[in-house]
This record gives structure tokens, sequence and C-alpha cells, in this order.
């Protein structure tokens, strides 16, 4: 309606009055066909809130490392008979202290200097029953080192040093012509380069920032000299590279530990603890390289197993072998896919079914236009323009939604909102004057002008807005991986940090197939449910 | 004139922003007849049928329906006394032709047989082939949608009928047809009708009184002899001698 023409009298009730009645317009009956069909979802998302306590929920960080630490903690206490789920590649420190503090998981692995200065807060280096005290005092128990620490270190190339006669940082002194290849963290870092410097006295040195991986190759065609690491990274026994020692003692130590909630029975604690000290620098070297070598985690932490006494509580070694086939093979790719593609199916559809019943009534109510109108609009509007990670970013620190399959459903239903509420008021608004007037002057009442000529009228509009959300829940759905709420989102992650495109497209082909059939899906939806006067 | 209008407008104004639509207008619809609303485009006359079925609301003035005045919030019980036909018919596009004309039959919960047996008689009335109830508007003619609309209009029996421009839309020989079938329905039902058109030779063929409207005033009424013979302003004859060439008998 244009500013000239004055409001319809009885027009702008259409909420306000209860007469609904006997018609079943084509929405309706989509609606009710959909609530049928997900009928079963309030189940399955207490299923993974409450009912998921049973097993014993092991998380990981997003790192290789990390990955291959929680397969051997779920490796150790599956032998055990205790039923575990690791949830991987949950993200980074914040998520997973969280996570472990509220029970949604129920150990992951950890470094202590992480422990001290991320979590504790602390700059100086605690002793380690302060910081058991600390942790015991929020409810969380950690194990002693597993036997590695992965901390900064400094790296060069083996026949280098050894003609340079460098073994230590202090030896880098007496070679200022040294070039320096540095991760930009390193650079900027609390406990990097710059204070590094001042206590081993580098002076106005050649360094550079350069990427991590990258500096690895620059260190091998001996562009640069000397590069910062973690202690135990892969490349390290791959490209024969020396660490060269903190003779100072400058870096804090970074050993590998389990946090665990101390709600947690005394034998999964048992079988936690069995693993400290079990794990050196070598070792942890090795399964490292072997998981980047494989892709495969499982493989890499049963290397553990196989090739060290395995740190079998009930000393039941003998049922080893069959074991290893079994979870070295882990569950087929068949299986795998089904579980990712239901899921993935679970977070898109329970989160449509959320913007559809709560879009289609602010759509209604935004079509009033007026003050609401716009900030209906408006509010939908920028929450599509908030990058879907910091929109999961914002969602975590919530109390009701932390890390969770209901974080992930809520941040898909909000990106879902707009187009249902955009498509659902324009295609209200787009009913010529006439034809509203005539539902008017015929005496309908509002809640039938709505139900019975309205919405049906703007039905092509709204199932079309409903389309977009259908397939910007799909594709966005890959991202409720990253809070490890799972889905199709699990193998792109798991190969973008392995940086295997093979798996990255396990996930990323049957995501668009998915995407494709969704689109196909509503567009034979559109045949039953836009009335057919509507499509002459 | 009788003594008993079923509708009767006292000093009603209305205005739109600046420009008012409607001066102080007093009107007169009597019972059984038809009144014809002439006029120039921009006039009024379709202000003064939205004001009697409540889609406006009048500045001043009153409107009287079957001698109460129209209140805004009992404005529903009295469209559904009233039919409304407008140009290019206000069809709803979803609902087949037999869905438009049941609509509130439906809604209010009529007999399926009492509607059923309603519809056949209006198909009859308005001349529309029963075969083709299940088509929808986009898929019927012009003058067949003005005919399904009618029937809409007619089918709770309305006390009034308003017809806004009904047949404006419509090429010269359904329009022909149309304006006899409309006049011989009128005569029939001896229905109280309210037409609006701007065309001298459908207001004086349909019309059993002409009121002929100007810048929201109305300016004469009475039958088109009255109008010819006593124009009540230059404006009068100027508006039927452009017309005349049109006005046969």
């Amino acid at each position: 309606m244009k500013c000239q023409t004055p409001r319809l009298v009885g027009d702008l009730d259409w909420l306000n009055q209860s007469t609904l009645d006997k018609l079943h317009p084509p929405i309706f009956r989509f609606l009710s066909l959909f609530l049928i069909m997900f009928s079963w979802f309030p189940g399955f998302l207490i299923q993974s809130s409450v009912l998921a306590k049973e097993p014993v929920v092991i998380g990981s960080k997003k790192f290789t490392e990390s990955y291959v630490l929680g397969e051997i903690a779920k490796r150790q206490l599956s032998d055990a008979g205790i039923s575990v789920e690791h949830r991987q590649g949950m993200g980074g420190t914040i998520i997973l202290w969280e996570a472990l503090r509220n029970g949604q998981i129920d150990a992951y692995p950890e470094y202590t200097g992480t422990i001290i200065q991320e979590i504790l807060k602390r700059n100086e280096p605690g002793r380690a029953d302060f910081v058991e005290n600390e942790l015991g005092k929020v409810g969380i128990g950690m194990t002693k080192p597993l036997g590695f620490n992965n901390t900064y270190a400094l790296v060069m190339r083996r026949d280098r040093a050894n003609a340079l006669g460098i073994r230590t940082i202090s030896d880098i002194r007496k070679r200022p012509d040294l070039k320096f290849g540095l991760t930009h963290e390193f650079l900027d870092r609390q406990d990097g380069w710059r204070p590094l410097a001042t206590a081993y006295q580098l002076n106005s040195r050649d360094v550079i920032g350069i990427d991590h991986a990258l500096g690895y190759e620059a260190l091998r065609n001996g562009q640069i000299d000397v590069k910062d690491a973690y202690s135990t990274d892969a490349k390290i026994a791959q490209f024969d590279l020396v660490v060269l020692e903190d003779d100072q003692e400058f870096f804090p130590r970074y050993d590998a530990v389990f946090l665990y909630r101390l709600a947690l029975n005394d034998k999964t604690v048992a079988l936690l603890r069995a693993l400290e000290g079990k794990i050196d620098d070598s070792t942890m070297t090795r399964l490292n390289a072997e998981a980047e070598r494989t892709k495969n985690y499982t493989q890499a932490a049963n290397l553990f197993f196989t090739s060290t006494a395995a740190p079998d509580v009930s000393g039941n070694s003998t049922g080893l072998t069959s074991q290893v086939s079994r979870s070295g093979l882990g569950e087929s790719f068949a299986h795998k896919l089904t579980r990712w593609i239901v899921r993935h199916l679970e977070l898109a559809g329970f989160s449509l079914l959320l913007s559809i019943v709560i879009g289609i009534p602010l759509g209604i109510w935004a079509s009033r236009g007026g003050g609401i109108g716009h900030l209906i609009l408006g509010f939908a509007g920028i929450v599509q323009t908030i990058p879907s990670l910091a929109l999961l970013a914002l969602l975590v620190p919530l109390p009701f939604f932390g890390i969770s399959v209901r974080t992930a459903i809520a941040a898909l239903f909000l990106y879902g909102l707009l187009p249902i509420v955009r498509n659902t008021a324009t295609g209200l608004q787009d009913i010529p004057r006439t034809l509203r007037e005539a539902a008017i002057a015929l005496g309908l009442s509002p809640r039938a002008r709505l139900w019975q000529i309205y919405l049906p009228m703007a039905s092509r509009s709204i199932l079309a807005g409903i389309k977009t959300s259908a397939v910007i829940s799909v594709g966005t759905a890959t991202l409720a991986a990253l809070i490890g709420a799972g889905g199709l989102g699990e193998p792109i992650l798991s190969g973008l940090n392995l940086n295997d495109h093979a798996t990255i497209l396990q996930g990323a082909i049957p995501a668009a197939i998915l995407a494709l059939m969704v689109q196909t899906f509503f567009d034979l939806l559109d045949r039953v449910l836009i009335p057919k006067g509507l499509r002459l | 004139m009788t003594a008993d209008p079923l509708v009767q407008l006292i000093g009603v104004s209305k205005t739109f922003g600046e420009a008012a639509a409607i001066h102080e207008v007093d009107l007169l619809v009597e019972r059984g007849k038809t009144t014809a609303i002439i006029g120039p485009s921009g006039c009024g006359k379709s202000t003064l049928l939205r004001l009697i079925i409540g889609l406006l609301e009048p500045d001043a003035g009153e409107i009287i329906f079957d001698g109460k005045p129209l209140q805004t919030d009992k404005v529903e019980s009295i469209r559904r006394r009233i039919g409304y036909v407008i140009q290019e018919g206000g069809l709803f596009p979803h609902l087949a032709a037999r869905g438009n004309v049941l609509l509130m039959a439906r809604h209010l919960g009529r007999s399926e047989k009492e509607t059923l047996s309603r519809l056949s008689e209006l198909c009859t009335l308005a001349r529309f082939p029963e075969n083709l109830l299940d088509r929808y508007p986009l898929e019927l003619s012009g003058g067949q949608r003005q005919r399904v609309s009618l029937m809409r209009a007619l089918m709770l029996s309305p006390e009034l009928l308003l017809l806004d421009e009904p047949l404006g839309a419509l090429d010269p020989l359904v329009r022909a047809a149309l304006q006899k079938d409309l006049k011989e329905i009128f005569g029939r039902l001896e229905q109280t009708a309210l037409l609006v058109t701007h065309d001298l030779a459908e207001a004086a063929y349909l019309g059993d009184v002409i009121v002929l409207m100007h810048e929201g005033r109305i300016v004469q009424r009475g039958s088109l002899k009255q109008l010819q013979q006593n124009p009540a302003s230059n404006f009068v004859s100027e508006f039927i001698n452009a017309q005349r060439g049109l006005v046969i008998g």
C-alpha cells in the first residue's frame, strides 16, 4: 500500500481474533507434515545432552597431536570395556575447558603451560600441587605428565647445526649471520621471540615472519637457518632437524596431561593415569608423523599400543591383537557416512523447522510494516551478516548453549530466519490492494482472511523463502563440527587439519549433493503446496 | 423517494491527506431500485462505496444502514448483508470459481446442500455454465470472471449490492451482454443496487436514479431526462453533452 492510501479498517488485526476454522491451506498442511516428520527431534536433543552422559566422552583440540591423544585415551578405555566416545577437534582451549567444566565432555588432553597461562591465568610457572589444587576447586583433576614436553623450540637442519657447532640456543650467539624464519604467532607471543632474544641476548638478528608449514620448506631449502617449532612436530623427524637445547630454560614446560572431571569413576581415572609417563617425545613425534602420513588418527593411536608395552591395567594382553584389528579398522566408511549424513539432516532439519515455525509469524508481523516490521527485518538482516563462525563463537559462552548440538541448531535457526521472514512479509505485502479489500468486503474475519486468502496467495513466496533457508541450513550445518556437533563438517574439518583433500571431499561432496537434493525436494513440494490457481 | 431508504449518507466527508475526496455528501439509496453514481475520474464515487462497506471510515457525517448508524466494531456483520463487485472481479486466484462463490457460505458454516442448490440457482441467474465452476480465475475470460464475481456477491442474498465499475475492463460486446443480464437480474431479484460507472449510457440503462458527482460533491440527482432538461449547473450540461452521442433513448 502506498503512503497516500489510508489504512484499511479492520485489516491489521489478523493475529488478535480467534476464529480459526476448518479450511486447511497448503502452508498449514506443510507445517503439519513437517511437524510429524520431525516430531522425534526433541528426543534426539535430550539424547545428546542428557543420555549421552552414559559413555565417557573424550574431547580433543583441533590439531593432530590432540586428536591422536584423544584416540589413545579412547582405545585405552574401550579396551577395558568402558563405553567411550571421542569428540574430535572441538576447537581451542577455552571451548574444551568450558565443555569439561559443564560436563559435556569427561576428559581431554591438555598442556601444563596452557593450564597455567590460559586457564589459571598465571604468569609464573606454578608448582604441580598448586595447579592440582586450583583445578580441584572447580571439580577438575589432572594426570601426571604423559611423558613428553610439547613446548616451543628452535630447530635447525642437523647438517647445518653440526657444521656450525650449534647445540644449544646460547650457541646461536656465536653466529650473528644466521637467518631466522619465525611464525607470526611466535613473534608476538609473551613467551615468544622478543623475550627469548632478550634472555639469550640475541640482538639485531635477521628475522622474517613466515607461515609454519612454509617455514619448514624454507628451512629445508636453506633459505632460513633457524625456525620456531613445537618440539613434537612430525616434521622434525621427517626433515632430519635438531631441537636446540633450551639451556637457560626459557620456554615454560608444556607437559601433556589429561584433564578429567573428578566426578569420573575411579576405574576410568585409573586407566587414564596408567598413561602417565608412557609417551616420550620421540614416541609422540612418531605418532604424529604416522597420523599425518596415514591420515588416520585411530591407526596412529594403535601404533602406540602395539609398539609399547601397552599400559593395560588389567594386565590382559592376550586379547590385544583381535582388538587392534577391530578398532584399527574403525567403523566402515558407509557407516561413518550414514552417521554424518543423518546428523547433518537432523541439524539442518530441526533448525529449519524452528525457522519456519518462528519465521512465518514474524514475517506476518513484519508485513504490517511500521516500526516493529522494520525492527524484525532489521534484526534478521543483521544476524545474517554475522559470519557464521562468529555467531557460533558468540553463542558458545551463553549458559544454555555451550558446546552442544543445541548451539549448532540455534545458530542455523538464526541463519535460516531471514529468508523466511522476508519472503513471508514480501509475499503478503505483494497481494494487490483490490484483493485485500475484496476479502475484507466479503465479511471474512481477520483470521480467516489470513489463513484462507493471504497466506495461500503468498505461499509461493513463503515456500521460496523456506527453500532458500533449507539450502543455507544444509550448507552451513557443516560448521556445526567446529563445536563438536557432528555432521558432514566432521570429515571436512579433519581433512583441513590434515591437509588431506580426499577426506575433505568425503564431507564436501555429500554436503553438495544433499543441498541439491533439498533444492529438488522443495521444487517438487512447490507443485503440491502452491495452490493450482497460482501455478497457471 | 421512499420514506425508508436502505442506506442514507448524511453530511459525509472524507479527506485523504491534503485533498478532500468527499465533501458533506447526502445520499439516499432506495430499496429495490438501482442508483447509478456517475462522474469523471477522481470525483469520489468509488470512495462512497468504500465508505458504505466500511473499507474507509468517514471523517465527518453519518452513514445509516437499514435504519442503524454504521459502527466500526459491527461492520463485519453489515458487510455480510452487502455484496461488492469491483472492476476485474477481485476473484482470489488460488480458489476455483466454485471456491470463490462459496467462500463466505462455507466460512459461515451454511449447510452444503443449501449452498449447492443456491450455487446452481446463481449459475442459471448469471448465465454461467456450471461445467466451468472448477476453473481458476486465470482460466476464465474477463466476462466470465465478472459473472463469477457477481455470483459471489449474490451468494448470501445481500440486501444491498455495490458495483464499482463492474464492466469497466470489458470489451463492448461482452459489456453489452452483461449490461442486459444485470438489468434482468436486478429486476428479477428486486435488488437494491448502487452502481458506480463513468459511462452515462450504462448509468441510464441500468439506473432508476442517476446521481452525478463532481469534485467530491453530488451536483444533481434524477433521471437522465431531468439531468438533460434541467441541468443544475454548467458542469451537468457539459458532462451530458460530452457523452451525448452515446446516449440512445
